[in-house]
């Protein structure tokens, strides 16, 4: 092979003398390694720079950027309408709640009203996301535990089953592009609700198959009491939201707190931790799982008829008041919001994501000090990341 | 080369006649080992291709290797952008020959929806030889097998001999490309012209 | 939940000489934010997060908005002698209003359940770097968003722990969300290109483009 000649680069790893309180004398190494972008946990291309010593975390430097896709410039330059499908980019995972909470943006921001079948609608696509967003997180954790595979076919198996419906009501199964300002894009069917009540009522078997399969497993009891634990009031300081914050105790739930949509008319009851490390948070969204199961119910026994979307309502020449809103909807990863800017003319004068995972990610510092390094990919795991999200 | 008829007859028989170069590039392309390098959405639809609906381990690509030393196969799943396209070129330099790429996704492909970006790489082609594209946003996991599919096509039907031969058997052709450098405003190069010519537009 | 007036009045009594306005906000749900000069802005945050009555203690969405000189024109009628006649004439008088940086704060309590208040920071003008006050001393949540708002626009916030760019790599020069920023030309085949990207194109293939 022709090897090229590439110009000398630190190492992949550094190695500096350790030294005592004081700064003075060396009395040991040590490590400084780059879990970097490519690595094969599944949470996208996330780089930390890690101090070790020895096996323990001294420093921990995350490095973000690497999937960086200038949403918001593009969000500036076309139409309201053009960005929905961006939406659905950017937490990949759950495109359904992404468009909803731009949706509610636009709606607040141009004053459009929502017609009652498209609220029920929306619920019901929305829990159904956060479904198989805690399913295959789970999944995903159990694999950064080191069980390859086999927690993730079962979750992936229940997440095909919603991406089935998701696929038959708006055409795709990750990338939906299906809420719209003033409604959803096209109505559901019967045959669709008789599905959708099908797999919920069995998914209350499988989440007791999921959770005797893994909570009471001794491995990850000991690999997640007690680590990367979150204390209450710095998760509230570093405005950590979703299931990472109420395991810490904080009862802060946007669909109690904002009651957006047509929440307040269902009963579910929003689940807290006591400690606030990992196991709590893995708990929290079995328990959330629950909850959802019930939403879902509710919802699909009472969903009205009615049209789905006002036909006078203008989608493609939107054109806002200048003004500015904020709207934020409870995500499955946290507190999702859109700030929009309008100055009358056909596209946002400043498009502005709040990305929960981002912000997730502030104390990771903190939670991993002390800890392992096989820890800290646990901890990274619970904070439940997606890249899209994070970076935009 | 020997007769088909002849050899169908033989094979009812049992007796199996092949040529060194058959046998040689029917064990390469039935046991592609993917590199997990999921950058962003499609790698969401490669995990799905690999989980147990669409299961891509019939097809030779179950063990998805983390460690770039040991795999043949990049799916470069997701939006390359310029931060991140160095690392993408170093991961390919460290594989060993023979070694595919197959950019999945519009933004692998081209820059896909991100196309107007000052981060975005229109293309990993830009940098690297790619020798399958699958168009889709994501694409579904069943264009991820029938992309397999089509570099197993590709790898059977290699000459092992002549001027075309793979890359492992020509010391001629270069195996590994030059990395990228972050410059002040754009990477430096921009592209790589071995791998990559802008496309001449005739009207 | 106070109105933005009453939390003015309160500010302006806590926080000796400072200067707080109430923009308007035409937008039907939308809220109107409190827009205070960089000086003070530290003192009323603080008043606002340690406040009993409003406890503003997480701090969800901090943004940065770019806003460049604009040139406001104005009809004003004005009387002029034409030929030889007392007028009234409409002229336009254009006024150069200065471009600015602003970082947008929007506060929510999660002890008392409301929320939200805006609060704004505007910089004196757009050089790069420009400098305003940081706000992570008070919510550690502003840490990594404020990085942003430094790396996408360029307001240098003061007092932040760690300033230093985050989506972009180290070297990288320019701000690239300002509205003047011009993206590098990596021009690729557009099958059927119009506008901007049509002259785009005549640069990289001279003869053989037809417009």
């Amino acid at each position: 092979m022709n090897p090229v000649a590439e110009p000398p680069r630190r190492p992949s790893y550094e190695i500096r003398p350790k030294t005592d309180e004081a700064g003075g004398e060396s009395i040991g190494e040590l490590l400084e390694i780059s879990m970097g972008p490519h690595h094969p946990s599944t949470h996208g291309v996330f780089r930390m720079d890690v101090v070790l010593d020895g096996e323990k975390v001294v420093k921990l430097k995350p490095v973000f950027g690497y999937l960086h896709r200038n949403h918001e410039k593009i969000g500036e330059n076309i139409s309201y309408l053009a960005s929905m499908p961006y939406t659905d980019r950017l937490d990949y995972f759950c495109s359904m709640t992404n468009n909803w909470a731009y949706a509610l943006s636009v709606e607040k921001l141009a004053g459009l009203a929502v017609p009652e079948r498209a609220e029920y609608i929306r619920v019901i696509m929305a829990e159904l996301t956060r479904l198989q967003n805690h399913t295959c997180l789970i999944g995903f954790f159990a694999q950064d535990m080191g069980a390859l595979g086999t927690p993730m076919m079962y979750a992936f198996r229940e997440r095909e089953k919603i991406l089935d419906l998701f696929e038959s009501v708006s055409g795709a199964r990750m990338m939906c592009n299906y809420m719209r300002f003033g409604g959803v894009r096209c109505d559901v069917t019967a045959e669709w609700l008789a599905q959708a009540k099908q797999l919920t009522d069995g998914y209350g078997k499988f989440l007791d198959e999921f959770e005797a399969l893994l909570a009471q497993n001794e491995i990850i009891l000991a690999r997640t009491q007690g680590i990367g634990v979150l204390p209450r009031e710095l998760a509230i300081s570093a405005a950590i939201t979703g299931p990472m914050l109420r395991a810490s105790g904080v009862d802060y739930d946007l669909r109690k707190v904002d009651k957006y949509g047509i929440y307040s008319r269902f009963d579910f009851k929003v689940p807290l931790g006591a400690q606030g490390d990992v196991y709590d948070r893995y708990m929290i969204r079995v328990l959330e799982m629950r909850e959802c199961v019930k939403i879902l119910q509710a919802a699909l026994r009472d969903i009205p008829s009615g049209p789905v979307m006002d036909p006078k309502a203008k989608l493609r020449g939107l054109r806002p008041k200048a003004g500015e809103a904020y709207g934020r909807v409870e995500a499955p990863k946290g507190e999702l919001g859109f700030y929009l800017i309008s100055d009358g003319s056909t596209n946002p004068y400043r498009y502005r994501v709040r990305p929960p995972s981002f912000i997730n990610l502030t104390i990771l510092e903190d939670m991993c000090l002390g800890h392992r390094i096989a820890d800290a990919v646990v901890i990274l795991g619970s904070v439940d990341i997606v890249l899209g999200e994070v970076d935009r | 080369m020997i007769d088909e008829g002849l050899r169908n007859e033989l094979q009812k028989q049992g007796v199996y006649t092949t040529t060194l170069e058959e046998l040689y590039n029917w064990g390469r392309a039935n046991s592609v080992w993917p590199l997990t390098f999921g950058l962003a959405c499609c790698a969401i639809e490669m995990m799905a291709a690999s989980m147990a609906r669409f299961d891509l381990a019939r097809f030779g690509a179950e063990v998805f290797r983390p460690s770039p030393r040991q795999a043949d196969l990049m799916i470069v799943a997701g939006t390359v952008t310029k931060k991140m396209a160095p690392l993408v070129v170093r991961l390919y330099n460290q594989m060993p020959e023979p070694k595919y790429v197959i950019a999945m996704g519009a933004c692998a492909i081209s820059g896909g929806p991100f196309k107007q970006g000052y981060n975005v790489l229109k293309g990993i082609d830009r940098y690297l030889p790619v020798d399958v594209a699958i168009p889709g946003c994501p694409p579904r996991p069943e264009a991820l097998i029938h992309a397999i599919m089509t570099l197993q096509e590709k790898i059977r039907h290699q000459k092992l001999t002549g001027p075309d031969r793979p890359r492992h058997l020509n010391a001629a052709v270069p195996g590994e490309f030059p990395v990228p450098a972050y410059g002040e405003h754009d990477l430096e190069p921009p592209n790589n012209p071995a791998v990559w010519q802008p496309p001449v537009i005739k009207r | 939940m106070e109105t933005p007036e009453q939390i003015k009045a309160r500010l302006e009594a806590a926080v000796p000489e400072i200067r707080v306005e109430v923009l308007p906000n035409d937008c039907p749900a939308g809220e109107r934010s409190l827009l205070v000069d960089i000086a003070h802005v530290f003192a009323a945050a603080k008043f606002l997060r340690d406040d009993p009555q409003l406890r503003l203690d997480y701090c969800s969405n901090v943004s940065g908005v770019d806003w460049p000189d604009l040139e406001i024109a104005t009809k004003t009628k004005v009387k002029k002698v034409v030929d030889g006649v007392e007028k009234e004439v409409e002229e336009v008088m254009k006024t150069l209003r200065p471009g600015f940086l602003e970082a947008v704060y929007h506060l929510y309590s999660m002890e008392l359940k409301q929320g939200p208040v805006v609060l704004r920071q505007r910089t004196a003008n757009r050089d790069p770097e420009a400098p305003a006050v940081s706000l992570t001393p008070l919510w550690r949540g502003a840490e990594l968003q404020e990085r942003e708002v430094y790396d996408l626009y360029g307001i240098r916030l003061e007092g932040h722990p760690d300033l230093r760019r985050i989506l972009m790599w180290d070297g990288f020069k320019g701000f690239p969300m300002r509205k003047d920023y011009v993206a590098p030309d990596d021009f690729e085949y557009e099958p059927t290109p119009h506008d901007e990207v049509l002259e785009l194109a005549k640069k990289h293939y001279p003869p053989e483009v037809k417009a």
